[in-house]
C-alpha cells in the first residue's frame, strides 16, 4: 500500500508567537522552535502502523521553506520511507488553496492508495487543506477521524461530529484527516534518527510542477496579526469557602449577569 | 434579484435548526446591510413549514431547499453538490455558515469545489470598499489575524456563540425555491453507515452558553460528578483540560484548548485548572471567566474576571447549593 502523508512545520505549541513589526502579517520566527504539526503526527503514526501491518511505502510531503525539512526528517526518523518538500520560499504569499494545489499536483505524479494528514495545522487553524486536496484529486474524504480500519480496498472511519460520531465507509484511494485519539505517535528510535540525518529529501518547485504564480495567487490574504485584547483585572476573592462561594454566585448573578 | 445575496447554509439537527445557524443568519444580516444585498438561506434535508417560517422570521428573504432521502444525513460531498447547485442558480456574494464540525467539513469541500476563498471560525466580519474582511483567531487563539478575502463567493464560517441570534420578525414568509443538484461521481465511493449522538441532555462543549471545566486539580474522574451537577443546574456543558483528558478522566470530546476545542461561551468556570498556554488559547475568548484554584499564583487568574482562591472541593458544592437556593 502506497501512503502519502501531508505534513506542515509549525511553531511549537509552547511558543510565544508575536507579530513581526516590520511585516505585520507574519510572526517573529527567531527564537521559535518549529515542530511537526501535532495532528500530522497522528497521520504519520497511522501510516507507519499500516505499513508495519500490511507492508507498503510511506511518503511524507510538505510545502515550506528549507527549514521545513527538519519536520520531514522527524517523520523519516519515525519510520516514513521518503520525503518531498515543495519549495514555497520564492512565492511572495501562498494560501491554503494554493498549498493544496501544489500538494495535489505533486501527489498525482506517483501512484497512491491513501492520503493522510492532520485535521488542521495549529498555526493557521484553517482545517481545510486535506479536504481541498481530496476535492482537487476528485477523491472521497473523511475529516476528523479517530479510528481507521482498512480492508478489501476500503477504509472504515470513525469521525467526530458535535456531540457524537459517525461511521463512514469509503473506497480507496481516499483522503483521511486525523484527530487526536487516532493513535499515540511514537518517539523516533536512535536508528531512525541516524537514517533521517542521511536521507535525501526531494525538493520540487511550483514551476517544475507546472503551476504558475498566477494560479497560486492567494484569495485569502492575511493583512495583519494582532495579540488578542488583554482582559481587565479580575476580582479575586480570598477567605473562607462559605463566604467566597456565596459572594461569587452573587457577583455572577448581579454584576456579570451570566445566569 | 437574487444576485449577490449573502447565502447562509442552515444546519439541521434532528430536523431542528441549530442555534449556531441562526447566529450565522445574524452575522449575514449585518454584512448584507453593508453590501446593500439581502440574506438567503439554503437548507438541505427535510425542512418542514415551521422551519422555513423560522428562517424567514430570522431574516432570510429567500430559502433554497434541497430535499429528498439522499439529503437527510450529512455527507460533505453530497451537501457540497447541493450548495454548488444553489450557488450556480443564485451567484451569492458571500457564503456563510456556522463553524460547527459539519460546517467546517462542508465549507472546505465547497470552497475547493468553487475555488472560493475560505476563512473558518471567524469572530468578526466586515465589508470595506466592497471587500470582505474577517478576523479569526490563529495559533490557537494566541493571535488574531485580519484577513482579506477576494474572488467570487468567499466562504466564511463563524464561531458559535459569537454573533447574536437575530430577533424574530414575525410572519415573514420567505420565498422558497426547490433546487435539484447534480450528484458528483465521487459519491459512489462513500457510504455513511451510522450516526450516533452521545446520550445525555448536555449541550456540546463547543456550543454551550456555560461551560464548567475541570483540570488536574480534580484529582480523579469520580470528582467530575460535581462539575456535571453544576453544569446541569446552569444548563451548560462540562469541559476538561488536556491533563484531565490525558489522564483518562474525561473523554477527548470535552477537551478545551489547543488540541481540543476552542470555545467562547458566555461563562467559563475553570476548576482546578492552572492555565497552561494551550488551555488559555482555547477558552480566552469566553465572555466571563471564573477561576477556582487553591494556588493564588496560578496562570488562570491572569485571565479570570472572577477568581476564588480556595479548595474547589469545598467551593464548588457551596456554589451549587447557593445557586439551587436562589433558583
Amino acid at each position: 500500500m502506497n501512503i502519502v502523508v501531508l505534513v506542515k512545520q509549525v511553531p511549537d505549541t509552547e511558543a510565544a508567537v508575536r507579530p513581526d513589526s516590520s511585516a505585520p502579517a507574519r510572526i517573529v520566527e527567531s527564537g521559535i522552535k518549529f515542530i511537526v504539526n501535532p495532528y500530522d503526527e497522528f497521520a504519520v503514526e497511522e501510516a507507519i502502523r499500516i505499513k508495519e501491518a500490511k507492508g507498503g511505502h510511506v511518503l511524507v510531503v510538505t510545502v515550506g521553506p528549507p527549514r521545513a525539512e527538519e519536520a520531514l526528517r522527524t517523520c523519516i526518523a519515525m519510520g516514513a520511507d521518503d520525503a518531498m518538500r515543495i519549495d514555497d520560499s520564492q512565492l511572495p504569499e501562498l494560501d491554503a488553496l494554493g498549498r493544496a494545489r501544489l500538494l495535489s499536483k505533486a501527489i498525482s505524479k506517483s501512484p497512491f492508495d491513501l492520503i493522510l494528514c492532520g485535521k488542521q495545522a495549529i498555526d493557521d487553524d484553517l482545517a481545510a487543506v486535506g479536504t481541498f486536496v481530496a476535492e482537487f484529486l476528485e477523491l472521497p474524504h473523511v475529516a476528523v477521524v479517530t479510528k481507521l480500519e482498512l480492508a478489501n480496498g476500503k477504509a472504515i472511519c470513525r469521525k467526530e461530529i458535535d456531540g457524537g460520531a459517525q461511521t463512514v465507509e469509503l473506497q480507496l484511494p481516499a483522503v483521511i484527516t486525523a484527530q487526536k485519539g487516532l493513535n499515540e505517535p511514537r518517539y523516533p528510535a536512535l536508528r531512525g534518527l541516524m537514517l533521517a540525518k542521511k536521507k535525501e529529501i526531494a525538493v520540487v518547485t511550483p514551476s517544475s510542477l507546472g503551476i504558475s504564480a498566477e494560479e497560486l495567487r492567494p484569495s485569502y490574504r492575511v493583512q495583519q496579526l494582532e495579540s488578542p485584547p488583554t482582559r481587565g483585572k479580575g476580582k479575586i476573592l480570598q477567605g473562607e469557602p462559605e463566604t467566597t462561594a456565596v459572594e461569587l454566585v452573587r457577583l455572577l448573578r448581579e454584576e456579570a449577569k451570566v445566569f | 434579484m437574487a444576485q449577490d445575496d449573502v447565502l447562509v447554509w442552515v444546519e439541521l439537527k434532528d430536523g431542528v435548526v441549530r442555534r449556531s445557524s441562526l447566529e450565522a443568519i445574524g452575522a449575514a444580516t449585518q454584512v448584507a446591510a453593508q453590501l446593500n444585498s439581502s440574506v438567503a438561506a439554503v437548507v438541505v434535508g427535510n425542512a418542514d413549514q415551521q422551519t422555513l417560517k423560522q428562517l424567514g422570521d430570522a431574516g432570510a428573504l429567500r430559502v433554497y431547499r434541497v430535499e429528498g432521502a439522499d439529503y437527510v444525513q450529512f455527507e460533505p460531498c453530497r451537501y457540497a453538490d447541493a450548495l454548488q447547485a444553489v450557488v450556480k442558480q443564485s451567484s451569492p456574494g458571500l457564503i456563510l455558515m456556522a463553524a460547527t464540525a459539519l460546517g467546517k467539513d462542508l465549507s472546505a469541500r465547497l470552497a475547493a469545489r468553487l475555488r472560493s476563498a475560505l476563512a473558518t471560525d471567524c469572530i468578526a466580519l466586515e465589508v470595506n470598499d466592497g471587500q470582505i474582511s474577517v478576523v479569526r483567531p490563529v495559533y490557537a487563539g494566541k493571535l488574531r489575524a485580519k484577513v482579506i478575502l477576494s474572488g467570487p463567493s468567499p466562504i466564511v464560517t463563524v464561531r458559535p456563540n459569537t454573533f447574536p441570534v437575530p430577533a424574530a420578525q414575525t410572519n415573514r414568509q420567505p420565498e422558497v425555491t426547490g433546487v435539484t443538484p447534480e450528484v458528483s461521481a465521487v459519491l459512489r465511493k462513500v457510504a455513511l453507515r451510522e450516526t450516533v449522538y452521545s446520550t445525555g441532555e448536555m449541550p456540546d462543549v463547543s456550543e454551550a452558553d456555560i461551560v464548567v471545566s475541570g483540570g488536574r486539580g480534580m484529582k480523579g474522574p469520580e470528582n467530575f460528578a460535581m462539575l456535571v451537577e453544576l453544569a446541569k443546574l446552569l444548563g451548560g456543558a462540562v469541559g476538561a483540560s488536556r491533563s484531565a483528558v490525558d489522564a483518562g478522566w474525561m473523554d477527548h470530546q470535552h477537551q478545551v484548548g489547543q488540541t481540543g476545542k476552542t470555545i467562547s461561551p458566555n461563562l467559563y468556570i475553570a476548576c482546578g485548572i492552572s492555565g497552561a498556554t494551550q488551555h488559555l488559547a482555547g477558552m480566552s475568548s469566553s465572555k466571563c471567566i471564573v477561576a477556582i484554584n487553591k494556588d493564588p499564583e496560578a496562570n488562570i487568574f491572569k485571565v479570570a474576571d472572577y477568581g476564588v482562591v480556595g479548595d474547589l472541593f469545598k467551593v464548588v458544592p457551596l456554589m451549587t447549593a447557593e445557586i439551587k437556593r436562589l433558583k
